[in-house]
């Protein structure tokens, strides 16, 4: 029950996005994808979500996805978009519903298993109480929340999320950051797309860094978020911070590029 | 509000619509009692009642309903594509193309008048009109350049039809047409219900197959798709089935504005505003209202009856500007939906 990608090359109007990508992530991993603006952790996650397509090959438990109906391929992955788009007013509950789409023939005649789902999904995020508010007064971070939500009502073994704590402040950052982590040790496979690099080092247990067209760097935080990592990938010098709980990277200035 | 319950809502309107048929049925220049109407209309009672009610009367109130609930659908369905309450068959130019297409099949003696050369022209030159928006104003435009493409498709048809007018072989055809095009259901036969029912039920058919992917639509494209909805085929589904109804609609009682921009809002606020949830509220209201205009176009004192199409869209023009007018600070003129 293992997601993989083995030598995936995606281009997007004639642009090599990424380039001979291999990755593969288990059950129980909140795997968090990082690197610089446009390298490519959006396209990744579309590409395993079926939006765009690809070279080379993505399987989960050895099944290839491009060759799944889309609606089975949908109950194996859940994928969660920046930008937590809602076109009418609908209620949070409601958006959460949308979560069984791939799972029923009509939303209308949700049968009690997916309803639960919901509930659960809702209780997750901990948006009871605003589950019959209209999506679109929410804050941006209830939100946030309540999109997130909508993808664990998927019930999917893997999650894909695109910048999930993307202008939130900051105990949203860590609650939504806790659901990940808390669907992962339940059995999820999460696959998460990330600026904060403490917060990477903080709730992953594995860190993939993107740069230049290709995987850079694959392992446990603590290894991989390295000073050096950083002046190499982001161009900027950070500091070391030791604290009572370990250690973390700060990016503190801007360094060119070797 | 809190959304009703949606079967009690199905039933109230379906009440409504069956006592303003009756209505509808009871009307004309032989006015019956509404009890005697009923009766009539099971084959009970005076035999020339009888005759008035089923055979006169009937495909009128019939063809109300059919085409009320047919415009209101396609509205639902074209509002819940676009994620945009001013999305309707008008606002793009449909019915203006649909019109068009029929007139050029009268003109060129296609069709007399109650073949199917007629509604297949509407049809088609329905969906020729919708495909040419979608080309014109590709699939994630934002609504101002939708509403410009409509626009110019309006204008485009309603000149084509002015020219159509304009070479017609004699003045009485051009005054028919002319008429017709103002939207009528006067003196409609069983064969024009005949004549519309297929294309009409198409039309039902694939709009409402698709109705959940609007509902995960509403969340954005990319959602809708990784949840296994195909957009192709959703687009294609409505985009057909829009133009089925329309032009079936224009085929047979010419232009009839508005319903398809006005309904869908109408029962918004009693079911929600989850656009799967509307489709079937919206038909059985359009189809009310449409049986109401239709009295209300019999009732009104003037000296010819007054055209079903102008009664429309005398309500439906002045609720359209309301709608401009209440959203223009929203961002809804700009975007596709987007965060609010």
């Amino acid at each position: 029950m293992s997601l993989k990608l083995e030598r995936v090359t995606i281009r997007l109007k004639g642009r090599t996005i990424l380039s001979d990508v291999s990755l593969a992530a288990h059950p129980g991993e909140l795997v968090f994808l990082i690197g610089p603006n446009g390298s490519g952790k959006t396209t990744l996650l579309r590409a395993v979500a079926g939006l765009i397509p690809h070279e080379g090959r993505i399987s989960f438990a050895e099944e290839a996805l491009s060759e799944l109906p889309p609606r089975r391929r949908a109950r194996i992955a859940a994928y969660l978009p920046q930008g937590h788009l809602a076109h009418w007013p609908i209620t949070a509950r409601e958006v959460v519903s949308i979560g069984r789409v791939p799972h029923v023939s009509s939303l209308n005649r949700l049968g009690s298993a997916d309803l639960a789902a919901v509930t659960r999904a809702l209780d997750a995020v901990d948006a009871a109480t605003i589950a019959e508010r209209p999506v679109t007064e929410l804050s941006g971070g209830e939100r946030a929340r309540v999109m997130l939500a909508r993808a664990l009502a998927v019930e999917a073994p893997l999650l894909l999320a695109d910048e999930p704590i993307a202008s939130l402040d900051p105990a949203h950052q860590l609650a939504v950051l806790a659901v990940l982590k808390q669907t992962a040790e339940k059995g999820g496979c999460v696959i998460a797309a990330l600026h904060d690099l403490s917060l990477a080092a903080r709730f992953g247990t594995r860190v993939v860094v993107l740069d230049r067209q290709r995987i850079q760097a694959d392992g446990p935080p603590a290894t991989v978020l390295t000073r050096d990592l950083l002046r190499r990938v982001f161009a900027v010098r950070a500091l070391e911070i030791e604290h009572e709980q370990g250690r973390m990277l700060l990016p503190w200035s801007v360094e060119a590029p070797k | 509000m809190m959304p009703l319950s949606q079967s009690k809502l199905i039933a109230g309107l379906a009440a409504a619509g069956g006592v303003l048929a009756l209505l509808s049925l009871a009307l004309g220049p032989a006015r019956l009692e509404v009890g005697t109407t009923f009766w009539a209309l099971l084959g009970q009672g005076d035999p020339i009642d009888v005759l008035i009610v089923q055979q006169l009367r009937l495909p009128r109130t019939l063809l109300a309903a059919m085409i009320g609930a047919a415009l209101a659908l396609a509205g639902a369905a074209l509002q819940g594509l676009m994620r945009n309450p001013l999305a309707a068959p008008d606002v793009l130019g449909a019915p203006g193309a649909a019109a068009f297409g029929a007139v050029l099949a009268i003109a060129l003696g296609l069709a007399d008048a109650l073949s199917f050369a007629l509604p297949v022209a509407a049809v088609s030159m329905a969906l020729f009109s919708v495909l040419a928006l979608v080309m014109l104003a590709g699939r994630n435009a934002n609504m101002l350049t939708i509403l410009l493409a409509g626009l110019a498709l309006s204008s485009l048809s309603g000149a084509l039809v002015a020219l159509t007018l304009n070479l017609a072989p004699n003045m009485f055809a051009a005054l028919e047409i002319a008429f017709w095009l103002l939207g009528s259901l006067e003196d409609r036969s069983f064969r024009h219900v005949a004549l519309a029912a297929p294309f009409m039920v198409l039309s039902a058919a694939l709009l409402l197959h698709g109705r959940m992917g609007l509902t995960a639509l509403s969340l954005g494209e990319d959602v809708a798709r990784s949840s296994g909805i195909d957009l192709t085929r959703l687009q294609w589904a409505t985009l057909v089935g829009v133009a089925a109804g329309v032009g079936a609609s224009v085929a047979v009682a010419g232009v009839i504005g508005f319903i398809g921009l006005v309904t869908p809002h109408l029962v918004r606020p009693l079911v929600g505003h989850d656009p799967a949830r509307v489709h079937v509220p919206a038909m059985l209201a359009g189809a009310c209202l449409l049986l109401a205009a239709d009295c209300a176009a019999r009732l009104i004192p003037t000296t010819g009856e007054i055209r079903i199409g102008v009664l429309t869209a005398m309500i439906g023009v002045p609720f359209f500007i309301w709608l401009v007018v209440s959203r223009r600070h929203s961002d809804l003129l700009q975007q596709p939906g987007g965060p609010a």
